[in-house]
């Protein structure tokens, strides 16, 4: 019997808001297991960020216990979850969150600055590596102002990728992008879940949320939806019709 | 603990990435090591020239000047100013065990005609052994001996500048010159000594008999002073004291009376004189130091603005691995790599304005390596100590906060 990569009980979190406490998440039962694409969906204040944090390691939850591999992850010190989001998590963010005036190859290798008690050979070659799995070899010595939107988020993908994670975690990631950009980035998503990468990723774009393979509906700090998606779209596919469409 | 040589190359990296910032933090500390390291090399600089100027003077000079009788710390007047006299100095020499030499000293002055022109002139009243005590050799000609004392004659030997006013193209020895209306001549010249530590020319001088210059020129028994050299540095002290007992006994006083003289060495006056140039040295050294606290501060500040200017970084750093305690010591060594590479530069800075100052001025500046060492130690714990809060600030940084800041 394979264990569950992720096993939450219900999970509660909340923040004080000046005066205000605010419930964000009101107890969260979710399971995710290896190879799973899954999109959470809702609208704005439904809690999925909060969510995602909170699978991230950047948060704590208040009550409820996070299983992370068989583990219980939810009441650990600061540098427990520091290791954790370097050695199991990759995240993606809606503003690519790249580190300016550097380039691609040392972005890429950042993860790897901070792995501890492991030796690492040679971590360029790591980071080309990656940098290759996304389809973006050629540029490893351009800074992000020299790549374009699409470009900056597949580095950033690479980054995730670079210390093998157990899960990549995206918000919002084609948030800041036009269509046919989003559908290149989406399309490497889907790559890399189809070898077997576990992903979950936040939108409110429903186009989007076709190209996964589960959909997570959030509102009010609760899931109210959890299902299949029947009809998956490719986005590769979609691609060069997009291309053919346009030109 | 990521090993610190790639911590350093990353605080490198990041500190070139902004190069007019790093430069214009660590501007305080340069300007703060070369000003101290500048400032104590021209202090040590001049005491030195202070020290050589006094060494100059001779080798283990004592000085015995008359002092006033004071009672009960008041001066008693003219009256009571006690004389040193001849016999003062012929009673030492023929008791003192720790003397090399001793020379009774007569100031006069006047009005000197010989050879081409006039020149007025000090004359001073010596014995054969002073030019001994004060290490100054003759360039042409003889001094005189005692022969010439016992029998007051009347020669002169003359300092360098009143023998080139008087005979510019000859040689004096032997002509004829008239130091006010009295005849003399003049058996020697003295070579080049130089300004004194006090600014006088010394080579202004004409040098004769003191019997002479007492008897025939200026009048009265007493002298000016007496100059002594003692047998070495060591034993300079029990010198010292030697003297003192000799003149109270040949003054007759009474164990409970006060000395009538003052008796100074040479050492006491070089320390005396570079005593004000050792206080003008430290004070310049702590205002320097006060410019290289500054310059921490400043660092402290533009470490602070860069902390939030980066925040959005630190937030990137926590969220794919970073611990607190990297974040706290990556900002730490960019405080600690700044200011000891100011403290670099502003020591390389030093040295080239301490050799301009030595080529181009009339100062002497003399680089103190101690200080050289304290000063970059200095930068370093500077840079430590105001680096501090700013990594603090930046290592407390929440990851979700950080990453979501504008």
């Amino acid at each position: 019997m394979a264990e569950h990569l992720i096993e939450m009980h219900q999970i509660k979190k909340s923040y004080k808001l000046g005066e205000v406490t605010v419930q964000a998440l009101r107890g969260i039962d979710l399971t995710i297991d290896r190879g799973d694409f899954v999109a959470i969906m809702g609208p704005s204040g439904s809690g999925k960020s909060t969510l995602l944090n909170l699978l991230g390691c950047l948060d704590t939850p208040n009550s409820g216990s996070y299983f992370l591999e068989g583990k219980d992850v939810s009441r650990l010190d600061q540098n427990s979850y520091a290791a954790i989001r370097n050695r199991k998590i990759g995240f993606v963010f809606q503003t690519f969150n790249l580190l300016p005036r550097t380039i691609a190859l040392e972005n890429v290798e950042l993860p790897l600055f901070y792995l501890r008690n492991s030796r690492v050979q040679n971590p360029k070659k790591l980071a080309m590596e990656a940098l290759k799995k996304v389809g973006l070899a050629d540029r490893m010595f351009h800074e992000p102002a020299q790549l374009s939107g699409g470009e900056q988020q597949r580095v950033a993908l690479a980054r995730a990728l670079v210390n093998q994670p157990s899960i990549i975690l995206a918000d919002e990631p084609t948030g800041n992008l036009d269509t046919k950009t989003s559908l290149d980035v989406i399309s490497v998503f889907q790559e890399l879940n189809n070898e077997g990468i576990t992903i979950v990723l936040v939108t409110h774009e429903p186009d989007i949320a076709q190209y996964t393979r589960r959909i997570v509906k959030m509102r009010d700090g609760l899931i109210r939806q959890d299902y299949t998606v029947e009809i998956r779209r490719d986005a590769k596919k979609d691609l060069v019709e997009f291309k053919d469409e346009t030109e | 603990m990521l090993q610190l040589t790639n911590l350093v190359k990353a605080a490198y990296r990041s500190i070139l990435k902004n190069r007019m910032r790093s430069l214009l933090t660590s501007l305080g500390i340069i300007i703060g090591v070369s000003a101290v390291v500048i400032m104590v090399a021209i202090g040590e600089g001049a005491q030195m020239q202070i020290e050589r100027q006094i060494a100059s003077l001779g080798t283990n000079m004592i000085i015995v000047f008359p002092g006033s009788r004071s009672s009960g710390g008041a001066r008693l007047g003219a009256g009571s100013y006690n004389r040193l006299t001849l016999d003062d100095v012929e009673k030492i020499r023929q008791e003192a065990t720790l003397l090399t030499a001793i020379s009774p000293v007569v100031f006069s002055g006047g009005q000197v005609i010989g050879g081409v022109s006039n020149w007025s002139t000090a004359i001073i009243g010596v014995s054969p052994e002073y030019i001994q005590i004060r290490d100054w050799p003759l360039q042409e000609g003889y001094f005189f001996t005692e022969k010439e004392m016992r029998a007051k004659s009347k020669v002169a030997v003359l300092g360098k500048v009143v023998a080139e006013e008087l005979f510019p193209d000859q040689s004096p020895v032997g002509e004829k010159i008239r130091i006010r209306n009295t005849p003399f001549r003049v058996i020697g010249v003295l070579s080049e000594k130089g300004q004194s530590a006090y600014g006088q020319d010394q080579d202004d001088v004409i040098l004769a008999p003191a019997t002479t210059v007492l008897y025939r020129l200026k009048g009265g028994t007493h002298i000016n002073m007496i100059l002594a050299s003692a047998v070495s540095t060591e034993r300079m002290e029990t010198a010292q004291e030697e003297l003192e007992r000799m003149l109270r006994e040949a003054h007759r006083l009474e164990p409970g009376d006060d000395d009538d003289f003052r008796l100074r060495n040479q050492t006491e006056i070089t320390e005396a004189a570079s005593e004000t140039s050792r206080i003008l040295t430290l004070l310049l050294a702590a205002v320097a130091g006060v410019s290289l606290v500054v310059g921490g501060i400043g660092i402290m500040n533009i470490m602070l603005v860069s902390v939030t200017e980066r925040t959005r970084e630190i937030g990137i750093r926590l969220a794919v691995g970073a611990r607190s305690s990297d974040i706290l010591i990556q900002f730490l060594i960019e405080a600690v790599v700044l200011s000891l590479t100011g403290g670099l530069f502003g020591i390389l800075f030093s040295f080239g304005i301490t050799f301009l100052l030595n080529e181009l001025t009339e100062l002497y500046c003399h680089i103190n390596l101690a200080v050289v060492f304290i000063a970059f130690g200095f930068s370093g714990a500077v840079g430590i100590f105001f680096g501090f809060y700013p990594a603090h600030k930046a290592a407390a940084l929440n990851p979700i906060d950080a990453l979501r800041y504008e």
